[in-house]
């Protein structure tokens, strides 16, 4: 079921244009041993299943398809979680609709 | 970078910052704005309905020239059960006007000609630059700000903060707080393309006539949200929202959600056939009233969803920001004709002509409405949905069964799924907030 889901989301991402900025992710992850409540809501939350466990159990990100939507910044930010920014201008998402 | 001195910068492309900057400069003040897309509405994301009403206090004759897609003669509201909808339409030819009320619009298309008019009025509009400080004096005062094309700081008399609604820019400041997951929904969104012909046909339209599908109950889960399809001329917009803390405490996931809502049976043989060309997500202010920030200060208004502007019982939200703009960029200039420095107490005039508008009026009236639908949203978002359908099957299902059984059985699943306490209480308390 769950790689059912991922497959999907990436599926949707396939649509989108970025401009992905190599090298200098917008937002980064605290380091952490075990994830808190915060982090382990963004696996579920964000729209862009950015955020995934590795092997460790700890939380990850990969924000090349990020929509920019700022979710994880509502729920994260404020327990100091992550570091939340905009991409450089000019990077990211280019939505051709919106 | 930028070596002059500006009466004001608008940080932000958005409508409320298109409205602001456009307001200014075509008064004849030195205008520069600043958008991290690669153009106007490239980081842009909205459903999306147009009010003819309040762009036309700001582009008068936009008709003639700005991108729109359907103008919409109908609105169904449908209630959402788990195969069934109950809903409630109004059509009127009434809104075949000459001057139609609203149209659906293509935010990336629309805000890219809002763009090019906030030029033509005089701004320098800059576009993929990133806004990353506001610079304040010793005293606090924002006196400009600093990008990440570098280039030390570039001043001004005052800075419209039209950052839009996880504007980072004030909350880093101290201007203003970080919203709280109860004060945003998280809405995802898919833009279906299909032929002109079978939009009409499966909408029951014609030529540049749209109609619009908004739904609640079950498709949210019991979260506090809704669905939406908005008819362009050759896509149809799908999407649905829930309230972050939602999203939190239930562990469901936007598209999982979205997958569901697309597949329900009412909905699935409207996109049938369709193809998916952009998937976006965006948050949208839902605190109202009671979370409306400061909105002014030394050399600084801040506008907008940045300034959690939205009406989330009308579903209007871009009207006030391009509103809350327009006034923002009529107080500056009238502050700016009397000389006037851009304090706070000058400024406080863009509250005071906010507070006489419709923008705060109207979110005034609702103050009451976020805090009841988010508490009881078990209630108002599934188990009021899945009794008024299960009602209406009993009510045209002929099975035999004598019409006065029908009605007692009717009126127990109500009262047995919600006391009558708690039907009365919830009725006097949804019109309570709703006065």
């Amino acid at each position: 079921m769950a790689t059912e889901t991922a497959f999907r989301v990436e599926d949707k991402l396939f649509q989108n244009r970025y401009l992905v900025d190599a090298g200098r992710a917008h937002i980064k992850v605290r380091p952490h041993t075990t994830p808190s409540a915060a982090l382990r809501t963004l696996l579920t939350t964000c729209p862009a299943r950015c955020y995934e466990l590795n092997d460790k159990g700890q939380v990850e990100i990969t924000a090349d398809g990020c929509v920019e939507c700022g979710t994880c910044r509502i729920i994260g930010e404020p327990t100091g979680d992550i570091e939340w920014n905009y991409p450089r201008g000019g990077y990211g998402v280019l939505f051709k609709f919106g | 970078m930028i070596d002059e001195r500006f009466d004001a910068i608008v940080v932000g492309a958005g409508m409320a910052g298109n409205a602001a900057a456009y307001t200014m400069a075509s008064r004849g003040l030195k205008v520069l704005q600043l958008e991290r897309g690669e153009y106007s509405g490239s980081k842009n994301v909205q459903g999306a309905i147009l009010y003819a009403d309040m762009m036309e206090k700001i582009i008068p004759d936009f008709r003639e020239d700005a991108p729109l897609e359907r103008h919409l003669i109908e609105q169904r509201f449908w209630m959402m059960g788990e195969n069934s909808h109950t809903g409630l339409h109004y059509r009127s030819d009434d809104f075949n006007e000459e001057k139609p009320n609203r149209y659906t619009i293509i935010r990336a298309q629309f805000d890219k000609w809002f763009s090019s008019k906030v030029r033509e009025a005089g701004a320098l509009v800059v576009c993929e630059t990133t806004v990353t400080e506001l610079v304040q004096d010793a005293y606090g005062k924002v006196i400009g700000v600093k990008t990440d094309r570098g280039g030390g700081q570039i001043h001004a008399d005052v800075v419209v903060l039209a950052e839009g609604v996880t504007g980072l820019l004030g909350a880093r400041a101290g201007l203003r707080k970080i919203p709280k997951p109860t004060e945003v929904a998280l809405a995802v969104k898919e833009m279906h393309f299909m032929p002109q012909e079978v939009i009409e046909q499966r909408f029951n339209v014609k030529g540049n006539e749209g109609a619009v599908i908004e739904a609640a109950g079950t498709i949210s889960e019991g979260m506090t949200g809704m669905g939406f399809l908005y008819t362009n001329r050759e896509c149809v917009s799908v999407g649905i929202g829930c309230l972050v803390s939602d999203f939190q405490k239930s562990g469901e996931s936007p598209y999982t959600l979205l997958e569901k809502f697309k597949r329900h049976p009412s909905i699935a043989p409207l996109l049938e056939g369709s193809e998916v060309k952009e998937y976006a997500a965006h948050l949208i202010p839902e605190g109202g009233f009671k979370s409306i920030p400061q909105l002014y200060g030394e050399g600084w208004v801040v506008v907008g969803d940045a300034a959690q502007l939205n009406n989330a019982i009308h579903r209007e939200g871009s009207n006030l920001a391009m509103t809350s703009g327009r006034i923002a960029g009529e107080a500056i200039f009238q502050v700016k004709s009397r000389k006037d420095p851009m304090t706070a107490s000058n400024l406080s005039l863009y509250k005071k002509m906010l507070d006489d508008s419709f923008v705060i009026k109207d979110l005034k009236k609702y103050k009451d409405m976020p805090q009841l639908l988010h508490i009881q949203s078990q209630n108002f978002f599934l188990t009021y949905p899945q009794l008024v359908n299960k009602a209406m099957q009993n009510f045209v299902r002929v099975d035999g069964t004598p019409k006065k059984e029908k009605e007692k059985m009717t009126v127990k699943s109500f009262t047995s799924a919600r006391s009558w306490a708690g039907l009365f209480g919830d009725a006097f308390k949804l019109a309570r907030a709703w006065r």
